[in-house]
């Protein structure tokens, strides 16, 4: 007999963590992007996608607004705004 | 984004670990065992039935990490994929540099092919920001707390990489969440290496370090760039390159975080830390010019 | 081919015929033998296996976790500190569902340190969940290997087992045994093929977190798995008889229990005295006999219920402490035949040769003589009440 024992590859993602957010939530103004790409890279949550200029966006399912992109983006172009009720 | 460890993990907003985690692994890439120490990220990354992992991932106990990737490293030689999977032990810096040290000494000694990565957030983070060998100086946690007694951890950090980098090991670096390319160049360079190999991460946690969780980045720069926290590679135990910083006052780094909150008013203890900092920077030769201001 | 050997070497013998692919130890009295000639094996070329010597024996027994958990056959050795010392590391092995055999030379536990025999170290790992066998002698020791590796690599079964003989009695006694061919040992045993692994063709997380809502079942698995293993290993030794021509049962053993109407229980090496014993008195016209039990864990309760029920005095001979209370074996024991209808009108407790005191015939037979009186409870053969005091000063 076998209980729980392993885990399938990938299965976190079952796991939604958007709704942790409170307070804030980033925006991503695309006006400026440089597509440096460091908000990608640094993304505790790695729910940010892109490739281009102006083509970076999150993904809502999972950010937890820890704000870091919003820091890190060298022309400002992530905002960190009041997130609201859906 | 396709990534090796995927979002779902229950890792604190703005959490280095999990970033630098991320970046090791995607360096990585899928040909990877991972063997993990109990800790922080293990928990928050492989609660059953859910694991962020996209490779093959064992966890044991919390000090082990470094025999049983030995186990799965000659179990690979045995079966003729060690030229063709990597493996690669992680833990924190309490895993590391205290319950761990025997059996990484033992995995260095033995010369396993394996890479080693030590997550430093300074703390037994994950039981309640208790102190351990790797928590700088003077830093507020709740085995080393403040009072009227006691100005925090009576010790330095201690030296890991210059530890490691005794065993007569290839490679050891120290990296840091301040610079996430960096990482993945340390990891793709120490993959390309025969023998054991070191990295030592600096990953700011803002839940045990008191800061906002938008500054992990920041706060990790301002480690470097004061010099407390030296950016270096020894390879086949020489110092063959550092970052050069420019250099910023200790308080700098020590006022965004409450844990260092009580030193900004005790002049002899910043002079302690910049003292420390002042070392590593004549240690290593991390050349200095003043930031302007 | 049966060769005059000594048992660690006629162990090491028998693991090499088992091929695993990563050994791995820490030299500890009185265990060094086998590691030493599987070491010298490996060197000779005559065993393709990673041999890793490692820095303590916590790391060796995570070291046989990693392998095994990468789908390799993989095999360690070990004694009283030892044993301890990797303690939560042989709880996660059972726990994990590896199916690692370990050989433990059976040795007594620090304080005082003593290198020499007693069960004190593998009975006090009997909770850790790994299947414990107790070898009488070499051969047996020997055969139990083989069967082990075949026990604990069962689909069905996934358990870690553990090998016990008796340190310095069995380790380093010489005895004549058959070591089976390899020709043998493969058709017996085939290739480790691991149901679950760390295999980057399939990745997967081994050792999760689980919390409340999870972990009560991984456990009862656990407990469920020793009873399917209860039934499962009289059929595997019913198997190794057809295949090698020694007959075991695996769980327990009855010798002269017929008509007996006095019976010892033990385990291990002492079992051989025993026996002797049982046959000078049986020629005697007295009507003796023993039980010997093989698998400490899982229990054979039911086994052990039918062989003892009808006999009128039983009684148990320990060689470890369950110190301030029954001692471990007996408590099993009495425990099985608890409620029944059918039992011993007395089951007596006696502890011996701790620490390598040694157990003579005479001794076994004054442990038939005192069960007759009345029912014993945890009375110690051979004792020198003249090194115990009431104060301490008056040790010195």
């Amino acid at each position: 007999m076998f209980g729980p024992l392993t885990c399938k590859s990938g299965s976190s993602r079952k796991n939604k963590t958007g709704p942790w957010r409170t307070e804030s939530r980033p925006k991503f103004l695309k006006k400026n992007c440089i597509a440096c790409n460091m908000c990608l890279l640094a993304c505790p949550e790695a729910c940010i996608s892109g490739q281009g200029k102006n083509n970076y966006d999150f993904d809502p399912d999972y950010c937890k607004g820890c704000g870091i992109c919003a820091r890190l983006c060298p022309k400002q172009d992530i905002e960190m705004i009041k997130e609201e009720c859906q | 984004m396709k990534t090796l460890f995927n979002s779902g993990h229950t890792a604190c907003a703005g959490c280095g670990q999990s970033m630098a985690a991320r970046l090791v692994i995607d360096a990585a890439g899928p040909n990877t065992i991972i063997c993990n120490n109990t800790g922080c990220l293990e928990v928050f990354s492989t609660k059953y039935p859910e694991t962020s992992w996209g490779v093959p991932f064992l966890h044991s106990l919390f000090e082990n990490c470094a025999a049983t990737a030995s186990g799965v490293e000659s179990a690979l030689k045995y079966l003729g994929k060690a030229e063709t999977v990597n493996v690669i032990a992680q833990a924190g810096d309490g895993g590391t540099a205290d319950i761990g040290l025997q059996a990484l000494s033992g995995m260095l000694e033995r010369g396993h092919n394996i890479l080693y990565v030590c997550y430093d957030n300074e703390a037994y983070m994950n039981t309640g920001i208790q102190r351990s060998g790797l928590t700088p100086f003077d830093s507020n946690t709740t085995t080393s707390p403040i009072g009227p007694k006691s100005t925090g951890n009576i010790r330095p950090k201690k030296p890991m990489p210059e530890i490691v980098n005794a065993h007569g090991i290839p490679y050891v670096a120290t990296a840091s969440c301040a610079f996430p390319l960096d990482i993945q160049r340390k990891v793709k360079k120490a993959m390309s290496i025969k023998g054991p190999k070191y990295i030592q991460i600096h990953v700011p946690c803002p839940l045990g370090w008191r800061h906002e969780s938008s500054l992990t980045v920041s706060v990790a720069k301002l480690a470097v760039e004061t010099g407390l926290y030296p950016l270096i590679e020894y390879e086949n135990g020489v110092l063959a390159a550092k970052r050069q910083i420019t250099l910023k006052p200790v308080e700098e780094y020590l006022k965004v975080q409450g844990r260092f909150k009580h030193l900004l008013k005790n002049p002899d203890e910043l002079k302690k830390i910049q003292g420390i900092a002042d070392s590593n920077i004549n240690k290593y030769g991390l050349k200095v010019s003043v930031a302007t201001a | 081919m049966r060769e005059l050997l000594e048992g660690s070497m006629a162990v090491a013998k028998i693991v090499q015929l088992c091929k695993p692919g990563v050994v791995s130890a820490y030299p500890i009295t009185p265990q060094t033998h086998i590691v030493e000639e599987l070491a010298q094996i490996v060197a000779d070329g005559h065993l393709d296996a990673q041999f890793v010597n490692v820095e303590s024996e916590h790391s060796a027994a995570s070291v046989v976790l990693g392998a095994s958990a990468a789908g390799v056959r993989s095999y360690t050795a070990t004694s009283s500190q030892g044993l301890l010392l990797m303690a939560e590391v042989v709880f996660n092995i059972a726990g994990m569902r590896l199916p690692v055999v370990m050989t433990t030379a059976v040795r007594s536990i620090s304080a005082p340190i003593n290198i020499w025999n007693d069960h004190q170290d593998a009975v006090s790992l009997r909770d850790a969940g790994w299947i414990q066998l107790h070898a009488e002698d070499i051969q047996e020791a020997v055969d139990l290997h083989l069967i082990a590796y075949k026990l604990a690599e069962n689909k069905s079964i996934m358990l870690p087992v553990m090998v016990c003989m008796d340190g310095f009695l069995l380790t380093h006694g010489m005895e004549t045994v058959n070591i089976p061919t390899q020709e043998e040992v493969d058709k017996f045993l085939p290739p480790y093929k691991a149901p679950y692994k760390l295999d980057v063709e399939n990745p997967m997380t081994l050792g999760p977190l689980v919390d409340p809502e999870s972990y009560m079942e991984a456990r009862y698995a656990l407990n469920e798995t020793h009873k399917e293993a209860l039934e499962f290993i009289p059929k595997l030794a019913a198997d190794f008889s057809k295949a090698f021509g020694r007959t075991y049962n695996g769980l327990i053993e009855g010798y002269q229990l017929k008509d007996a109407e006095r019976v010892i229980v033990a385990m291990g090496s002492t079992c051989g005295t025993i026996k002797e014993v049982v046959d000078e008195l049986r020629k005697k016209g007295k009507k003796v006999g023993l039980l010997k039990v093989t698998c400490l864990r899982p229990f054979p309760a039911n086994a052990i219920y039918e062989a003892l029920k009808s006999i009128p005095k039983v009684a148990v001979v320990d060689r470890a402490l369950s110190v301030g209370s029954f001692a471990p074996l007996l408590a099993d024991i009495k425990a099985a035949f608890f409620g029944k209808a059918k039992r011993p009108k007395t089951i007596s407790s006696f502890i011996l040769g701790l620490g390598g005191r040694d157990i003579t015939k005479d001794s076994i037979k004054e442990i038939f003589r005192l069960m007759v009186v009345k029912e014993r409870q945890g009375e110690f053969i051979d004792l020198k009440p003249e090194l115990l005091k009431d104060n301490y000063e008056d040790t010195l």
